[in-house]
């Protein structure tokens, strides 16, 4: 009987809190800006961006994606504030402790409070995902673009190049670099960036190619305009969609390896922390403080499945084309 | 098809020759030695060592040395493991991985497979959510992450099977599922497109008229179909899982290739680093030439030139 009683009392306790959050987020999807800025109705007549975006307003999981990143984003940006303690704030007595009131993600093994480290950790790895994406943008677009406006042998030659690429094992490569110009975070998501292009390049270089054939193209051309006008005027801002959708998916993908360089070691170095670097530090002393890999491993993997849904949601929307067939 | 395997072979010598002067140049334009330490080297010891590396050597001929040695396929010998050269270390290890990454895609395989096969079959059922949620978690964990907590719960927590190590098949277990999970929730995505693609065409109608029983339908006929996009993505997985096994070796302590080439990353091993890089692309190439006919041997219409 003494046993029941608990068991019962929890299950009354715990409905009225998963109603109550239910309607929470209700609120914060009305409320957030990221949901509340994109178009409200379809209006007939608009522009195929306003389209593609009213598309994306009405998938739940691209939304609930980009909701949970808006909050991620935001606590990663006033993580100083935010932030209950210093984040290299050791406390040796107090050591590592599970979750508590005052630290609610629990403490490592020095007495650093977690949730202040994972929040630190997300600037680092968002910083990353960021960064190593617009290296990746840079170098793909242009490279693509060249190939495709060119065409002909210099196309040929520089696809050749980008189908050997894609055969190598890359993170070997990104290993590399990373022990010969050193472990800091400049050179990590230059490496990271670096390898990440091809792709990239494949399909801007596929949209120009189908591009520069059309009609409101030649007819730049035939006024006048430079290669280089022509490429950034015409051609581009219609060859943004594709671009777009696969910049969003390059993102996790970037996150993902900097958390797995991290995790062996050769990414980000101590005393700064990523999600990966916590996640190998949880990993090695899991076996008596589970709650250190679990709690970045956890956010690590929902910032990746929010990044994932965000970008399928986009590809839906900005590409009907592809999803009718499925 | 002969003609093609050769040609093909032929063709990896520039790529090959590319990989190798890059990485070597990067190497050796790195500041820091190998034998850079803490202690200063007398001179003369320092002098010897560089003399039996041939690292006294102007760069040049270091790097046309590395090159005929490797033609000759000798990786060089290790500077951490000064007993022992590249070759053996590789040839120690690699069994190891080439189980465990087999394991893993054999996992990835037949579980995706299926739950590819299953949700594509019944779209929009109950089945088909459930499979594709759990799809979507598994391209979302990481694997350093999924290694750890299944270590957790079914080595310490239950006690079932081995923590970490090598030996029995049990040792196998968990470093398979780590490894496996992302593909085979990839592969349940493709297989299930792939799946819906097929299953409404002609030639499944009149496999339906004919009467047969729907289990052959689906494996006789439509599968082998609905597979194809699973064959072509079988390139990049085994890369990735060759990179996905350095993660999983180091969690579980396997003694395969992947933890020599973090170890002797973190220890400036050049040989070492190089010589895994190297090897790693002449297996990845070779697999997808190995794709590339399985895929054409699978899909009639793909002609080999």
């Amino acid at each position: 009987m003494k046993q029941r009683a608990p068991s019962n009392e929890r299950r009354v306790l715990r409905r009225p809190p998963s109603q109550g959050a239910r309607r929470l987020l209700a609120i914060a999807y009305r409320l957030l800006p990221t949901a509340s800025c994109l178009p409200q109705s379809r209006q007939s007549g608009a522009s195929p961006w306003h389209d593609a975006l009213w598309r994306l307003r009405k998938n739940r999981l691209a939304m609930l994606g980009l909701t949970a990143l808006a909050f991620f984003v935001m606590a990663a940006l006033l993580a100083p504030w935010i932030a209950p303690f210093p984040f290299d704030k050791t406390n040796l007595p107090y050591g590592a402790r599970p979750p508590t009131r005052t630290h609610f993600l629990g403490t490592d093994e020095l007495g650093r409070d977690l949730f202040t480290r994972v929040l630190y950790g997300s600037r680092i790895s968002f910083a990353v995902g960021i960064l190593a994406t617009l290296v990746s943008l840079t170098i793909g677009v242009t490279y693509g673009s060249i190939a495709g406006l060119v065409g002909g042998r210099v196309d040929h030659l520089m696809m050749r190049v980008v189908d050997i690429l894609y055969g190598l094992p890359f993170m070997f490569f990104v290993i590399i670099l990373m022990v010969i110009f050193g472990r800091n975070i400049l050179n990590l998501f230059i490496a990271l960036g670096a390898v990440q292009w091809l792709t990239m390049a494949r399909i801007v270089r596929g949209q120009v190619l189908s591009l520069k054939t059309r009609e409101f193209v030649l007819s730049a051309q035939a006024i006048g305009a430079s290669p280089r006008r022509l490429l950034i005027r015409h051609v581009l801002p219609n060859a943004l969609g594709p671009i777009v959708v696969y910049a969003t998916l390059t993102v996790p993908a970037v996150m993902l390896e900097e958390a797995f360089l991290s995790f062996l070691g050769l990414g980000v170095q101590p005393p700064m922390a990523s999600w990966g670097s916590l996640a190998s530090e949880g990993a090695a002393a899991m076996e008596t403080y589970p709650w250190l890999i679990l709690f970045p491993g956890l956010a690590l993997t929902v910032t990746l499945l929010s990044l994932n849904f965000l970008g399928d949601g986009l590809r839906d929307a900005l590409d009907p084309q592809i999803t009718s067939g499925r | 098809m002969l003609g093609y395997i050769l040609r093909r072979v032929v063709g990896f010598l520039p790529v090959l020759l590319v990989i190798v002067s890059l990485s070597f140049f990067m190497m050796r334009l790195a500041p820091g030695g190998p034998f850079d330490q803490e202690r200063a080297l007398p001179e003369q010891v320092r002098a010897n060592i560089e003399a039996r590396y041939h690292l006294d050597q102007p760069l040049w001929r270091q790097y046309v040395r590395y090159l005929s040695d490797v033609g000759r396929g000798d990786l060089g010998p290790s500077f951490r493991y000064p007993d022992r050269s590249v070759n053996e270390l590789l040839a120690l290890g690699f069994p190891i991985s080439l189980t465990l990454g087999l394991c893993a895609l054999a996992v990835a395989l037949t579980v995706g497979g299926a739950a590819g096969v299953l949700a594509g079959l019944r779209r929009n059922s109950f089945l088909d959510y459930l499979t594709m949620s759990f799809a979507l978690g598994g391209i979302s964990v990481p694997n350093f992450v999924l290694g750890p907590v299944l270590m957790l719960i079914f080595a310490l927590g239950m006690g079932w099977l081995p923590v970490a190590g090598w030996g029995t098949w049990k040792h196998l277990v968990l470093p398979s599922v780590t490894l496996g999970t992302f593909y085979a929730a990839y592969v349940a995505r493709l297989t299930r497109a792939g799946m819906l693609e097929v299953i409404g065409q002609d030639f499944i109608r009149t496999a339906r008229a004919k009467g047969l029983r729907e289990g052959s339908v689906v494996l006789r006929h439509a599968l082998p179909g609905a597979i194809l996009p699973v064959v072509t993505y079988l390139g990049p997985a085994s890369a990735a899982v060759l990179t996905g096994s350095v993660v999983v070796e180091t969690i579980f302590s396997i003694p395969g290739i992947g933890r020599y080439f973090v170890s002797s990353a973190l220890n400036r091993d050049y040989t070492m680093v190089l010589g895994t890089a190297v090897f790693y692309s002449v297996l990845l190439l070779l697999f997808n030439l190995i794709v590339d006919v399985l895929y054409a041997y699978l899909d009639p219409r793909v002609q080999v030139r």
